[in-house]
């Protein structure tokens, strides 16, 4: 199995590529257009500002090849917020994949969301073998309101998506690489998919 | 419901873990990523690797450190301990560290907090600030607590949120070393004049010190050191009793 990690110059990648040896597969590390088509799997990470993190998509047109990819692709913390159609963050217009726009917590808590929060109504295989009310590790200052397109739920002053899916397109505001066996678990149920 | 999380930090000197009785005394408990793959397995919420030998020695990274922890440990983890600058930062994440935690630098150049969080996100930038209270007033201090500044607690972290922390990692020096409990007043008033999340540090003896300071200290994290590595208290007994005392907690 061919697992490319999109290699954009944002964020934590190293961690992701430990986690998916830790399961005993190989990653590679790519801003390759033609290397990331030829992957059975594409995990797109982000850690950062969104519209900096869009600046480097553009600036290696991986932003037009995201959206057509047909291979399950998994977006992990900032890199599912790009999926989505907009972000408050640097009033960004993000890849559209996901149908929602992505908003800032309200001061009504602490911002950024720093920690582990319980994952529920958990809505698809890669949460197979995975509990309603899994913790989850999530560092983020915004959040993808709830759609159609929801496949998890986490409160934190409002109820969110802290999961999504269309199609061959999944994405997850949690850290699976950092979230102990639960993470890793979800982790690998996307690689088998 | 977002956990209240439970940190032990490992402080580390020429490789080893290392913890000081009020930063002086230093005792051996174990290799790093030994220790750090035993807690990630028992509980451990986070893992906080501060580099004490850093800011005097000028020591910069714990690079080797950092890729043998990522590599095996699966729970996130923040280094301190001798950064200074963005170079700095930017070799740690890269080779898997979550977060930085910085201390006398940002106090030399607060400007340093905006060009972490502006380059590499708010959340992974965590303040260190080592903290005295001197005749009423809380004081900052520098280099492990030695050398007092002209700052106010209250006020620098207020500055710091301000410049894009986003977290406060405050260790009382009046109680750290004590095993009395952690500094919750304070902490309190912390929790109440900022919107990040603050980690409670210097104090830990018992495990109704850990309730305490979620409780009456408002803390979002708690850290420990030698209560954890000397296995006083151990993390699955501690969850246990925090949940029994109505705090939630990732079991």
């Amino acid at each position: 199995m061919k697992i490319v990690i999109i290699n954009y110059g944002a964020g934590n990648i190293q961690s992701i590529r430990f986690a998916i040896e830790r399961l005993g597969y190989e990653a590679v590390l790519s801003n390759d257009v033609e290397e990331i088509k030829s992957a059975d799997k594409v995990i797109f990470p982000g850690v950062g500002e969104a519209s900096s993190a869009m600046k480097m998509l553009k600036a290696t047109g991986l932003d037009t090849v995201i959206p057509i990819l047909t291979q399950p692709v998994l977006g992990i913390c900032l890199g599912m917020q790009l999926m989505c159609k907009y972000s408050e963050e640097g009033d960004t217009t993000g890849l559209g994949i996901f149908d929602v726009d992505v908003k800032r917590f309200e001061n009504i808590v602490k911002v950024p969301q720093i920690g582990w929060n319980q994952i529920k109504g958990l809505g698809s295989k890669i949460f197979n073998d995975v509990k309603e009310g899994a913790y989850m590790y999530l560092v983020h200052s915004y959040y993808a309101p709830l759609t159609k397109e929801t496949i998890a739920t986490t409160e934190y002053g409002v109820q969110y998506s802290t999961a999504l899916q269309k199609a061959n397109f999944y994405g997850v505001q949690f850290h699976p690489e950092k979230s102990s066996t639960d993470g890793a678990k979800i982790l690998e149920n996307f690689l088998n998919l | 419901m977002l956990a209240k999380r439970i940190v032990p930090c490992l402080d580390i000197k020429n490789g080893r873990t290392v913890k000081g009785v009020n930063f002086v005394d230093l005792r051996d408990a174990g290799d790093p990523v030994e220790l750090a793959k035993k807690y990630a397995e028992t509980g451990a919420d986070e893992l906080v690797f501060l580099d004490i030998s850093a800011t005097e020695e000028r020591r910069r990274t714990l690079v080797n450190l950092v890729r043998g922890v990522a590599a095996q440990v699966n729970i996130p983890f923040t280094v301190g301990g001798g950064i200074s600058s963005v170079e700095d930062v930017d070799i740690l994440l890269q080779n898997g560290a979550d977060k930085v935690s910085i201390n006398s630098s940002a106090v030399k150049r607060p400007k340093l907090v905006n060009e972490l969080s502006q380059k590499f996100g708010s959340q992974c930038v965590v303040v260190a600030i080592d903290a005295k209270k001197i005749d009423g007033e809380w004081i900052v201090h520098l280099v492990g607590g030695k050398v007092p500044t002209e700052l106010n607690l209250f006020d620098w972290a207020k500055e710091v949120e301000e410049r894009g922390a986003g977290e406060i990692l405050f260790t009382s020096m009046n109680n750290d070393g004590t095993k009395d409990g952690f500094a919750n007043e304070a902490l309190a008033r912390l929790s109440e004049e900022l919107n990040i999340p603050i980690i409670a540090s210097g104090g830990a003896g018992n495990m109704q010190h850990f309730v305490d300071t979620f409780k009456d200290g408002k803390a979002d994290a708690a850290l420990a050191a030698s209560v954890f590595h000397f296995q006083e208290i151990e993390i699955p007994d501690l969850k246990q009793e925090l949940k029994r005392q109505g705090i939630p907690v990732r079991i």
